[in-house]
């Protein structure tokens, strides 16, 4: 904290040495600059945002209620977080474990791995949801003969829709923590170690107290992006209603039903948890910077 | 494990445990996750042949959604990087009331379902919509065109830039920049001479990230774009036409053009990276 305090008079004394200094336009360009990011940011994030809620009550909170209590609404409600769960504790196990292996340790070969952990990142949705297509689809996939053998369905079924979702999920928890366990080196654990602590012990009692903050925002961000992913499940999907719709894809059908005030209501579900994660981010940020400054 | 041979070692001995069986699990999860499912993009492409992987991919169709896609991307890219930079000075050089909500807002495009902000973005610029109602009288249509999508892509990549940038302006010394005042320079000399070449890593790899996030888009601009082949249709929308048409080898091979474009931009970033990380260092 006192670091950051530090921080900020250092900055305000520069604005003063800038004012100061400056010219009687510095004072002008700064308003017409503020002005202009905060119209571009009404015009291009605000109105979006709360057009959405505006939307879904413009037909009353009667419509708006029975919208999103709807009973093919509620089953996406259901599948979209089971497949959160899953999602959420799949990515965390991995991301603290490849956070261990990446900070911990010293090896050749790791920004090779840290490149393969951001690839769900840098492809399209829509191919990532292809390419489960490709391996488990009953026509066309490589398993199809042993899937049609045994009877499962992966694609066009709920498996299918979580496999997608841990896919494009996975980096999450993992980048949140690499950079901040790397920062933090392993003196710490080295000294539980050397004092006789077991190396789970060591985890749980030292790492984790550290890392605390950037995990849960790691788990936030994964819950937000498996809420509302839409690509690559919707490729895998099959619509099949009441089955394998998630929340996004049941505010397609209603939207192209025509039914906007419906996919607004159930839109604007996503966009609490959506503003929800914000919030948590920003706590979490804050959290952190605070624990590096003292 | 620890070590092949005497002099090249895999990895360096430390007292930490649990090396072995945390990289064995990532390494297991990454291949069965990762690499294999994205390798079968590859497998199926080259089980093609390439004569008939090339007919698939240059259909006067494909070349038109790669036009459209990286037209709209570039734009939407360069865009982010004037809004970026601007953001960035804004919130890191003057306080002024409201900033830390414009700053915690930021990221709500990364946060917000891209389908929700497709549905809103394409009502609020349809003819009829809220600002869409404002342009209609002069003969401009949003929804439904090639400037909607570039639009949809400008909300969805809108943080990157933003977000490379400020950590750099933040660590930057004014001292080059008095100095500059003080010899003389106008505030456009300095802004050009000293902070732009300070901030061009940052800047580049923030549209680098924009383009590449932008190029696979998908839920946003299926919304808004009217998905008119040939005029208004994105890639990945064409690859998930071919599926829905079971055209599964032409979707496929698509796909493995958007792959080796993805990870271009992914070795381009990195490259980035490294180049102003070298630079930081001399």
């Amino acid at each position: 904290m006192a670091g950051s305090t530090h921080g900020r008079i250092i900055q305000d004394n520069q604005k003063k040495l800038n004012h100061s200094s400056g010219r009687n336009s510095s004072k002008a360009v700064e308003i017409l600059l503020i002005g202009a990011v905060l119209f571009v940011f009404i015009i291009i994030l605000i109105i979006p945002l709360i057009s959405v809620f505006l939307k879904a009550f413009e037909q009353g909170a009667g419509v708006y209620i029975a919208s999103i209590t709807d009973r093919i609404a509620l089953k996406a409600v259901r599948l979209t977080l089971i497949t959160m769960g899953f999602a959420v504790v799949i990515n965390t196990a991995f991301g603290l474990t490849v956070a261990w292996a990446v900070a911990k340790f010293k090896f050749k070969g790791k920004n090779l791995l840290v490149t393969f952990i951001d690839l769900p990142f840098a492809i399209s949705p829509v191919v990532a949801g292809l390419i489960f297509v490709l391996l488990f689809s009953t026509t066309h996939g490589v398993t199809a003969p042993l899937l049609n053998a045994w009877g499962i369905k992966i694609i066009f079924a709920p498996p299918g829709i979580i496999l997608a979702t841990i896919f494009v999920t996975l980096p999450f928890v993992a980048r949140e923590l690499i950079p901040l366990m790397e920062a933090q080196g392993t003196a710490e654990e080295e000294a539980a170690l050397t004092l006789g602590a077991s190396g789970w012990k060591t985890f749980w009692f030292i790492t984790l107290p550290n890392i605390k903050w950037a995990l849960l925002y790691g788990v936030v961000l994964t819950v937000a992006r498996a809420a509302g992913e839409f690509g690559a499940v919707s490729v895998v999907s099959g619509h099949i209603r009441g089955l394998t719709n998630t929340l996004p894809l049941h505010v397609e059908i209603l939207y192209n039903e025509y039914k906007f005030s419906a996919a607004f209501a159930v839109a604007s579900l996503l966009t609490i948890i959506a503003i929800l994660n914000l919030v948590i981010k920003n706590i979490s940020e804050w959290k952190i910077n605070k624990q590096e400054n003292t | 494990m620890n070590s092949i041979g005497k002099p090249f070692r895999l990895k360096h001995k430390s007292v930490i445990p649990g090396f072995g069986i945390t990289m064995g699990f990532s390494l297991l999860y990454l291949s069965l996750l990762v690499l294999i499912p994205i390798s079968m993009v590859f497998l199926n492409s080259s089980s093609m042949g390439l004569k008939t992987f090339w007919e698939a991919v240059s259909t006067e169709r494909v070349l038109a959604s790669l036009q459209v896609s990286f037209t709209t991307s570039f734009l939407a890219a360069s865009v982010n990087v004037f809004f970026g930079v601007l953001f960035a000075w804004v919130l890191e050089r003057y306080s002024f009331p409201g900033r830390r909500i414009i700053d915690g807002l930021i990221d709500l495009p990364f946060a917000l379902p891209t389908a929700v902000a497709g549905i809103s973005l394409t009502t609020l610029y349809a003819e009829n919509g809220w600002i869409g109602r404002l342009f209609a009288p002069l003969g401009i249509k949003i929804s439904y065109t090639p400037l909607g999508i570039t639009l949809a892509l400008i909300f969805i990549s809108f943080p990157f830039v933003v977000r490379t940038v400020q950590p750099v302006l933040q660590s930057i010394d004014l001292e080059a920049e008095e100095a500059a005042a003080c010899l003389g320079a106008t505030r456009f000399q300095t802004f050009y001479k000293i902070i732009v070449p300070t901030l061009l890593p940052a800047i580049i790899t923030g549209f680098a990230l924009a383009f590449a996030r932008a190029l696979g888009e998908y839920g946003s601009v299926v919304f808004i774009s009217g998905n008119m082949p040939m005029q208004t249709e994105i890639t990945p929308l064409l690859i998930r036409t071919k599926l829905e048409q079971y055209d599964y080898a032409g979707g496929t091979a698509i796909a493995a053009v958007m792959l080796v474009i993805s990870f271009l931009m992914l070795l381009f970033i990195n490259l980035t990276q490294w180049w102003a990380s070298s630079r930081d260092k001399a």
